[in-house]
C-alpha cells in the first residue's frame, strides 16, 4: 500500500524552534545564531562585542561545543550570563538543546541572546533554534572559495563578518572575491570586514548590532 | 555529519505514520531532497540503515529525488532555474527573487504492508 505523506523531515525541530521564538518575542529579546568553521573567531568576536556593548545592552550567551567549557569560561570572565552546551558529538545545536537552557537565564532581563553554535560550516545551517537572524564568520585564512563550497550557510545567514583581515598580506585570499561569491548566493547579505585581533572594522559592527536590537524592541 | 539527526527525525515520522495506518512493515520511502539542503544522500542512507536495523522498517528502500533549485523574479515575474547557486534573476539581474523549490527536505511517499 502506498501512502502519500508530504511532511518536512525537520518539522519536529522547526516546531520547537517556533516555540522558542514565541517565548523570545514575549520577552522582547533579540536572538542571534552565530556560526562559522572552528577557529574562525566566534568567541573572540563575542568577547569584543560584549566589552563594547555591555553598558548599553543586557547580553546573554549560549555556548555550543562538542566538548569542553573553555568558551563559556572566557565569556563568564566578562560577567555576562552564559550557559555551555556540550553536544557530546553532535555537530550542531537544535531547538531542543536551546530550550533546555532557558531555566538558567532570566530571559526578561536580557536584550540580546547570542547562540554560539558548534564550529562547522555545514550542519548548523540546517537547524533553526528560534533565532531572529543568523550571522556567520568567515576568516580570510579559510580561503575565498568557501561561499561556493558551503552555499547553504551563506544563503541562510543575514550577516557575514569577514574576520582576520589583518592577515590578508599573508594569504592568497581577497575580500573582493569573498564578497562577490557571497553576494551571488545571498544578494541581501550585510557584510563587515573586521579583525578581532586589531579591532579594525568592529565599530560599524557594534553600531549595526545595537541598532538591530533597538529596532526589534520598537517593532 | 548531521545526517544521523535527520535520519532519526525521519524514522520518528515514519513510525508515527505507520501506526496511523496500522502498517506492519515498511517497504520503501521516497524523499524530496532540495539541492540547497546540505545532505549527503549516501550518509543519510547509511544512518537510516543503522537506525532501522532490527525494527519493522529494516530492509526498507530509501529513495531520494534531488529537487533542483527554482526561483521566480519578484520584479519581472519570470520563473527560472537557479544554477550554480546564483540567487538573482538571470533575465533582469534583480536580486529580488523568491525561491520556490529546492530548499526542502521532506517525505513524499511511503510504501507499507
Amino acid at each position: 500500500m502506498k501512502i502519500s505523506v508530504v511532511k518536512n523531515i525537520l518539522e519536529a525541530n522547526d516546531r520547537i524552534a517556533q516555540q522558542n521564538r514565541s517565548l523570545f518575542d514575549q520577552h522582547d529579546l533579540t536572538v542571534m545564531n552565530l556560526m562559522s568553521s572552528p577557529g574562525a573567531g566566534k568567541t573572540s568576536l563575542l568577547e569584543r562585542t560584549i566589552k563594547a556593548l555591555k553598558d548599553e545592552l543586557s547580553l546573554g550567551v549560549i555556548e555550543g561545543d562538542i566538548q569542553s567549557s573553555q568558551d563559556a569560561e572566557r565569556i563568564a570572565r566578562l560577567n555576562v550570563p552564559v550557559v555551555q552546551i556540550n553536544t557530546g558529538g553532535a555537530c550542531h545545536l537544535d531547538g531542543n538543546m536551546i530550550r533546555d537552557t532557558f531555566e538558567e537565564f532570566n530571559l526578561a532581563a536580557l536584550d540580546l541572546l547570542v547562540v554560539e553554535n558548534v564550529g562547522n560550516l555545514v550542519c548548523p545551517a540546517e537547524f533553526k533554534v528560534g533565532e531572529d537572524f543568523k550571522a556567520m564568520i568567515l576568516s580570510v585564512t579559510e580561503g575565498d572559495d568557501k561561499p561556493a563550497k558551503y552555499p547553504l550557510m551563506f544563503h541562510e545567514s543575514s550577516v557575514l563578518l569577514i574576520n582576520k583581515i589583518d592577515l590578508l598580506p599573508y594569504v592568497d585570499c581577497t575580500v573582493e572575491r569573498i564578497r562577490e561569491e557571497a553576494l551571488k548566493i545571498n544578494p541581501h547579505m550585510t557584510i563587515f570586514e573586521i579583525s578581532c585581533k586589531t579591532g579594525e572594522g568592529l565599530e560599524s559592527w557594534y553600531e549595526w548590532l545595537s541598532r538591530e536590537v533597538r529596532n526589534r524592541k520598537k517593532a | 555529519m548531521h545526517e544521523m539527526s535527520i535520519a532519526q527525525s525521519l524514522v520518528d515520522i515514519l513510525h508515527e505514520e505507520m501506526e496511523n495506518h496500522n502498517a506492519t512493515t515498511l517497504k520503501s520511502v521516497t524523499l524530496n531532497v532540495g539541492k540547497l539542503s546540505a545532505i549527503v544522500p549516501e550518509a543519510l542512507s547509511f544512518c537510516f540503515e543503522i537506525i532501522v536495523s532490527g525494527t519493522n522498517m529494516e530492509g526498507a528502500k530509501l529513495l531520494m529525488d534531488i529537487i533542483p533549485l527554482k526561483g521566480v523574479c519578484r520584479d519581472c515575474e519570470r520563473p527560472f532555474e537557479i544554477e550554480d547557486y546564483a540567487f538573482s534573476c538571470p533575465h533582469c539581474d534583480s536580486p529580488n527573487i523568491k525561491t520556490i523549490a529546492g530548499q526542502d527536505l521532506s517525505i513524499v511517499e511511503m510504501e507499507v504492508d
